[in-house]
């Protein structure tokens, strides 16, 4: 499909009128939009179907031979109003917030003590510990979560979310410390000569010079941080079992479903409430979100 | 974008493996002393990295050299165990065809899709590339979730569609090579938007004067991308492809959701089987090997990143 679009562009090279050269260009661009629009739909139909079922009355969710792409009996909110006051949503989403509250919190004291040293006070061993951080990347959870399992037990916290305070850094610290290395080594030496010879101390540097100036990498890594212990899912499912410990990923999916019939309206509210926090930061502040993301190389 | 793209990425670990410069004696006081300080400040990063990752992996080779109720050494027993099942075989299979397919349309798409808001006057592109990266955004879970409803065999919204269009019902979860579809479909969706921003970023890197010297020499639009694009890509699309080869080998959200490995565990992949087996059934040690056996493969990928990322430390300087 590219090449769809690059051929129209291609053309003009035979053609050496410029009137039609433009007229190829604006092709190639009614050609991108269209394709565009095309994957647009495709990334944005689950969302969308997810608002519209959110949004619709019982009734109408069960009616089949209604239009289910449309809203046709009227919008409700009593989906969202219900999960609210009837079921354990509030609590997840409590346990949710403090955990991940917590991780960050965590993962930032941790990252950028770790990244301030490894990228400006080299030490014995400081280039492998580096490399080693980025390997230990690489280890996805699904290979770890049998083994904490074990450890998670034997600490006594299995079916406490205090466990996702345990287990979360293990996500995100690697990466946030990977992301802060990288922003920290590009902040010229000229500048911790400076403040040196003024007689600053380490602490006093990394506080007044290389926070302050790597604040979009802070920022960054503290929605990566964010985002990650927000959206886990393989550690709850493992770990917790009751509904008042229970994250909001793992308990959306599992104890929301319970009954015979399921309750799709109240299902799809829920799925979109809980996923509303990582969107609206997404929404305010995408270029960090994007900078972080494209600054590891990262998951996909 | 690029220079985060380059700067943080890419440069550390040629300047981080740097051998320590010598300095001279009048300073090694001072240098004990700030080495000293570096790794205590290191020590919580290096307490987490070794008593949550390292130490479990480890703690889990030698799980899986237990029995079921862990009080005896079997040795390889799970392993062999495993070997000896067809559902194994059929997991290894199903986990390859789902990640390297799924990677592969991953790939594609972000690539098309990359190029596509690469064309577009550069005031629109935030606008598209914002949009574009919902699915990302969304935690995986909850959007499979809403994938799940697209799906359910009653009121599957898909299935309206191709009712209406005079098509038959198809059955996305129940049938065994539809739900092998079905699940691709979910990374496919999920993870192009990543690509997508990653080739976004490395195509705003390719200098813009070797496409011109290029139209200079009469290359059409293919010749441009086949021999400027491609190649200035080349690294960055090797190690996003590693990546995300790691992290969809490793996928549990989606399966586990969607089908629990079912129909007849014909969808299973490594991560919803071994939470089968050590979590549901409460054979830890069996889980426990059965997890372990992605750990060979992921090391090779590991090892050709760490080489990605370092040449390409290398290349940018």
């Amino acid at each position: 499909m590219s090449t769809g679009a690059a051929d129209a562009t291609a053309a003009p090279r035979r053609l050496t009128v410029a009137g039609s050269l433009k007229r190829n260009r604006r092709w190639a661009l009614v050609l991108s939009y269209v394709f565009l629009i095309i994957f647009a739909i495709f990334f944005l139909i689950p969302p969308y179907y997810m608002l519209v079922t959110s949004v619709k009355s019982n009734a109408e969710v069960a009616h089949m031979a209604h239009n289910p792409w449309i809203i046709a009996d009227g919008v409700t909110f009593e989906h969202f109003w219900t999960l609210l006051t009837q079921t354990d949503f509030p609590i997840y989403l409590r346990n949710t917030v403090i955990v991940t509250l917590c991780v960050v919190v965590i993962t930032m004291v941790v990252s950028v003590l770790a990244a301030y040293a490894l990228a400006r006070m080299k030490f014995w061993g400081s280039g492998v510990l580096a490399t080693g951080i980025f390997l230990t990347y690489l280890i996805p959870e699904s290979l770890l979560f049998i083994p904490l399992f074990q450890i998670v037990r034997e600490v006594g916290l299995l079916n406490s979310y205090w466990a996702m305070v345990l287990v979360y850094p293990t996500l995100t610290v690697p990466f946030c410390t990977w992301i802060m290395i990288g922003y920290f080594a590009s902040i010229p030496k000229e500048l911790d000569e400076a403040a040196l010879i003024d007689g600053a101390g380490h602490l006093q540097m990394l506080f007044r010079i290389f926070i302050p100036v790597a604040m979009p990498g802070i920022i960054a890594a503290t929605i990566f941080a964010f985002t990650v212990s927000w959206a886990d899912f393989i550690y709850p499912m493992a770990f917790l079992y009751s509904a008042d410990q229970q994250m909001l990923t793992a308990g959306t999916v599992t104890t929301l479903i319970r009954g015979d019939v399921y309750q799709w309206g109240m299902l799809m509210s829920g799925a979109l409430l809980a996923a509303a926090p990582p969107l609206v930061i997404y929404a305010l502040l995408m270029d960090y979100y994007i900078a972080g993301l494209t600054a590891g190389a990262t998951k996909g | 974008m690029d220079d985060t793209l380059r700067s943080p990425a890419l440069g550390t670990v040629t300047a981080t493996v740097r051998p320590t410069r010598r300095r001279r004696s009048r300073l090694s006081r001072l240098f004990r002393r700030r080495s000293t300080v570096a790794l205590l400040m290191c020590l919580p990063l290096i307490l987490i990295v070794l008593g949550l990752i390292i130490y479990p992996a480890f703690y889990s080779m030698y799980l899986a050299t237990l029995n079921k109720a862990q009080t005896k050494f079997i040795g390889l027993g799970n392993f062999t165990f495993l070997f000896s099942r067809d559902l194994f075989w059929m997991v290894v299979e199903q986990t390859a065809i789902f990640a390297i397919s799924a990677v592969f349309f991953k790939a594609l798409i972000g690539l098309i899709t990359a190029h596509l808001v690469h064309n577009l006057p550069s005031k629109g592109q935030r606008k598209w590339r914002g949009m574009l990266l919902v699915p990302w955004v969304i935690p995986l879970s909850l959007s499979t979730l809403g994938w799940w409803w697209l799906f359910d065999p009653t009121h599957s919204a898909f299935n309206w569609v191709l009712h209406g269009l005079g098509f038959g019902e198809v059955p996305w979860l129940s049938e065994p090579n539809w739900a092998r579809f079905s699940v691709i479909l979910v990374n496919v969706w999920y993870g192009a938007p990543f690509f997508l921003i990653m080739y976004l970023a490395a195509l705003k890197s390719v200098p813009e004067q070797l496409y011109e010297a290029a139209a200079i020499d009469g290359a059409n639009a293919w010749q441009k991308f086949v021999h400027i694009t491609l190649p200035m890509m080349r690294s960055i699309i090797a190690i996003t492809v590693l990546f995300s080869l790691i992290v969809t080998f490793a996928n549990f959200d989606i399966v586990q959701i969607l089908t629990a490995g079912g129909p007849r565990n014909t969808t299973h992949v490594f991560a919803t089987y071994a939470f089968q087996l050590g979590i549901r059934s409460g054979d830890i040690p069996l889980g426990a090997a059965a997890s372990l056996v992605m750990f060979p493969i992921l090391g090779i990928a590991a090892i050709f990143i760490l080489r990605g990322v370092r040449k390409r430390g290398r290349e940018i300087g």
